[in-house]
Formats: structure tokens, sequence, C-alpha cells
């Protein structure tokens, strides 16, 4: 590395050399440079945009061409709070995302124990793989494969026949499911993570102290990876929260994302104002999971 | 080992369960773009390649195809230089809002993306359309380079927090200036990580469809493409057919991104828990 720079020219003393020859001696301004795109774009553009939409929802609208008044106005949110319906899509959302967290939960302690606790280095290393490789396949793609699997003559009904069972896939207990299968590899690999952490040498511990599997899971294993379990209920929690794809492929129930989608056109400010709902419960959300330790488990 | 050999065993199968629950369905749906009848039944009677060929003439696949590829280029080159720079500010100098701007940069995809999509379209319409701004190829690449700019971010932070500033010291003490040492001592530490933001960013922007629909306007990208059409009957055996190839597409840069960064520095989420990661780090 540092041979390349003795083949370099000799100093020139050309403009560009002179700029160059400034910004070395004032580090400010070559700070100011490097900061000039990501705060323009992020902070200006992206905040800013967030800004106007958390202030659409301060705007009246006029009943007759619903058209956005730019009056201020707390009416948006007395609707939502009033208004049964958008209660009820709120209580169904956030029930529904604490059920797939749940269920996540428990489906990934098994993988996640095995790979990092008893699985060989080699078979770690390709479980990781394939748990990860299929987040990166298109979010739309895979709802719209369980859309398929949970139709009437799909592969499930399929599958369940020969025991005389059927199950109605476009339904709630369908769309928690494919939530289940959609978020659940953001949870294996943060408990995998925390498990591996662990040292063995508390396990052992616990069992030469007269420990069974199962009390030393509970009193041990668990306690230590929590911080870990919250750090993944984060994204089964949030993915679910604020998603209008799945609840639009699979059900047609109302879901606090379905129910933003529709009204964007109709009712901007009410829309807005309904979007205060997912971002308060997730700002309270990554709170608590501060307190639990949960970052540090990342 | 404190596992029995029954817990052992007990654990393998529902590894190996788990494995088969998230594998089964993307083999299922793979297998449909074989599909030879039009309907969607199951067990799939014959097989036949032929929707591949109507899929490849559907005028409509190819303009997503193309606007697709468009906006994934242009949207991580955006993210590259901005990811980049944001990078290099925040490992190589101490300065105000230092941890605010690591915030930011995750914040895009740290909120659910009807969030950032209804946001960025409020904006487009409301603020900029009285100035002639109008919903187009620029605004969704605008809405993908947002959130692509942290998996480049998060990449060559990684790679700069382990490579010393000293290097760079070093390189103008023996008489570079500002560019050449970022040019010969820079950049070259930061090239794969670069190449494996890069391809990352590409592929989270060619399978994006949550905030694409709010900026794209009357246009369709290939997985918009795909949405407005799934629930037709008649396009099914298409729409299979690029969900294939949505599928494949979306891996394949991947795989060669974690191949060039190891599997350590690919950040194992394409959503929060990188930007949460990148947030924590970024505290001194």
């Amino acid at each position: 590395m540092t041979a390349v720079s003795y083949e370099q020219p000799p100093p020139r003393r050309s403009t560009g050399r002179r700029l160059s020859t400034f910004l070395h001696r004032h580090p400010r301004a070559r700070l100011g440079l490097l900061l000039a795109g990501p705060v323009g774009w992020l902070v200006i553009g992206y905040l800013g945009s967030l800004f106007v939409l958390l202030l659409a929802a301060f705007w009246d609208t006029d009943p007759f061409t619903s058209e956005v008044v730019k009056d201020f106005t707390l009416d948006n949110f007395a609707t939502i709070v009033e208004t049964p319906v958008y209660r009820d899509v709120a209580v169904r959302t956030v029930t529904m995302a604490a059920l797939v967290t749940l269920t996540c939960a428990v489906l990934a302690f098994p993988i996640a124990y095995y790979m990092a606790r008893v699985a060989s280095s080699r078979t770690r290393g390709l479980l990781v793989v394939a748990v990860l490789m299929p987040l990166w396949a298109s979010y739309l793609v895979k709802a719209y494969a369980w859309r398929t699997i949970l139709s009437d003559g799909g592969a499930l009904n399929w599958a369940l026949e020969p025991f005389g069972l059927s199950f109605d896939g476009y339904s709630t207990a369908g769309l928690w499911l494919v939530f289940t299968y959609l978020w659940l590899p953001y949870m294996i690999l943060p408990v995998y993570a925390g498990l591996e952490r662990i040292p063995s040498s508390l396990l052992e511990a616990s069992a030469d102290l007269g420990g069974r599997s199962v009390r030393t899971f509970v009193r041990v294993t668990f306690p230590l990876v929590f911080p870990a379990v919250v750090a993944g209920s984060i994204f089964t929690f949030s993915l679910t929260l604020g998603d209008y794809i799945a609840p639009d492929l699979i059900t047609s129930q109302q879901f606090i994302g379905t129910v933003i989608y529709d009204s964007r056109g109709t009712n901007l400010p009410v829309a807005a104002a309904f979007t205060y709902v997912p971002i308060g419960i997730m700002v309270l959300y990554l709170v608590v999971a501060r307190r639990l330790r949960a970052f540090e488990a990342l | 080992m404190v596992e029995s050999p029954l817990t052992r065993a007990l654990l393998r199968l529902a590894s190996a369960l788990t494995l088969a629950f998230i594998y089964v369905p993307l083999v299922i749906i793979g297998l449909y773009a074989f599909n030879e009848s039009v309907t969607q039944g199951w067990p799939i009677e014959r097989f036949s390649t032929k929707w591949f060929s109507v899929a490849f003439h559907n005028e409509g696949v190819r303009d997503a195809l193309l606007l697709s590829l468009q906006a994934a280029l242009g949207a991580t080159l955006i993210a590259l230089v901005l990811g980049t720079l944001a990078s290099l500010a925040v490992s190589r100098y101490a300065f105000f809002g230092r941890e605010s701007l690591s915030f930011a940069v995750i914040l895009p995809i740290a909120l659910p993306g009807i969030v950032t999509g209804l946001a960025l379209q409020a904006t487009i319409r409301d603020v900029l359309g009285p100035l002639g701004v109008t919903f187009s190829l620029t605004t969704i690449i605008v809405g993908h380079a947002t959130f692509c700019i942290v998996v480049v971010y998060n990449n060559t932070i990684a790679r700069l927090r382990r490579t010393a500033g000293s290097l760079e010291e070093a390189s103008s003490d023996l008489g570079a200036d500002s560019w050449q040492t970022f040019r010969y001592v820079t950049l070259p530490q930061m090239r794969s990580a670069l190449l494996a933001g890069g391809l990352l960013a590409f592929a989270l922007s060619f399978d994006e469809v949550v905030v694409t629909i709010f900026t794209s306007g009357a246009q369709q990208t290939l997985p918009i493409w795909v949405y407005s059409n799934l629930f037709r009957p008649v396009e099914q055996p298409v729409v299979n057919v690029v969900v294939l190839f949505v599928i494949v597409a979306s891996i394949i840069p991947v795989y060669f991104a974690q191949r060039i960064a190891g599997a350590g520095t690919v950040i194992a989420d394409r959503r929060a828990k990188g930007g949460v990661a990148a947030a924590i780090d970024a505290e001194p």
C-alpha cells in the first residue's frame, strides 16, 4: 500500500493541488465536503419528508372535494381515537404482531440452539447461510408463494386431505402463518448469536450442580439469551405492524398498514394521523427494548 | 456437553423441520413456473417451459424489467457515493451530531416501509409537485437510494473501523494530497466492502415493492408488475415465471456479496437489524 505512493508524480501546482492542500490544512472543510451529500439527502430530504407527513396529520380536508385544506386541526386524531373501526384495526394489528413475535420466538429456539451449541463449525456455517439467504428473496414473492399454497386447491390442503383435515388459508390464521414465515429468520439470527455467546462453562457448572437439562435451560440459558429474543422481536413486531401487502394478499381483513394504504389517496390527513400509531408503538417498544439491554444483543 | 443424546437428536430433527418450513414454499413457487396449465392447482399435473418464452416476449414484463434495472443501478450508484461519504465522516471525524447522522442513515429501514413510502409520496406530490416534479424514474431512484444507503454504510464502516487512520496519516506525511490519499490508500482498503455493499444495495432495490408503490406513479417496476398482475388469473403463468426470475436475481448478488465480504460482514438482515447494529456501533 505504501509502496504505491512512492510512484506518484512530483507535486503539481495546479488548482486541484491547491484545493487539496487547503483541504488538508482545514479538516473542518474536509468534513463539510464529506457531510454535505449524506446530510442533504437524509436530513433535509428524508427527515424533511417525514416532517411533511407528520405535519399533514394536522391538516383539514374539504368534506365535499376531499381536497387537503391547510388549516390546523386536531380532528384527524379525534377521528382515529373515537371511531371504533380504527381502534379495532389497531388492536387487531398489535395482537397479530404479538402473536407472530411469540410464535417466531418459539420456533426459532430449537434451530438456533442446534446451530450454536450442537452443530459442528462447518454445519454451523452452512446453517447460518441457509437461514440468511431466504431473507433476501423478495418479500413479495414469499407472500405470493403462500397465497398459492394456502388456496383451496393449493399444496397445504392437498397435504392435509389424506388426514381428513382442511385449512381455510385466506383467514386471520393463514395470515398469522404467513407473517411467522416471513419474519422467522429475523428471530433465528439474533437468538443464535445470543446462544453462541453463552460460555459452555456456565451450562456445565449448572449441570455439575445438579441442574437437569430443563432446569438449566429455564434458570440459566433462557435468562442469558432473553435480550437476544427481545432484539429479534423488534423486527418481528415492527415488520408485522406496518405491513400492508401480506394482509392484502391473504385476507380481506383490515390492518394498520392496509388502512393507511387505502386512505392515502382519499384522505391523506387521516392516513398521516394513523401513522402516528405504529410510529408511537415502535418508539415505545425500542425504549423498553433498550432497558432490557436488547441492543447489546444485536 | 450438557445436552443428552436424545435432546440432540430432537434438536436436529426440529432444525431440519424449520429449514424445510423456510425452503419448501420457495421450491413450490419455483415449480409453478414450470406448470403447463393456466390454473394453479396442486399437485402440478404436467410440466412445461413454454411460459418462459411467453414471459420473455411479454411487453409489460420487459418494460418493467428495464425500469427495475435502471432504478437499481441508479439507486446503487447514489447509495455507494452517499454511504461512503457518511461512513468516512462518522469513522474518521468527531463532530456534533455524529450519532444523529448514523441514526438518520438507519431510519429509512427501521421505520415501517409504509411510513417511509407515504412520507415520500406526500412530499413529492404536495411540496415538490407545485415546483414541477412528477412521479418518474427519478422519484423511484430517490426512494430506493434512501433505504439503500444503509447497506453500503454498514459494509464500509465495518471496514473502516478495522483499518487504522494512521495509514492515511502516513500517506499525507509522505506528501500525498487528500485526493491521492483517498485514491491510493483509503479506496483500495474499502474496495471489497464497496463491492459487497453495492451488490446488496442492488438486490435490495431490485425487489423492493413497499416503498416503490408510493414513489412510482403509473410506472411499473418488476415487483410492482407482479403485484398488479397476481390477482389476474390469466396472467398467473407469466407471474410465476417472473417470480422465479426475481428469486434467482435477488439471491445471486447476495451470494457473491457474501463470498466477497464474508458471512459476518454481510448484514444478516436487510432492514432493521443492520441498521440498529450500525447505530450501536457508532456510539463511541
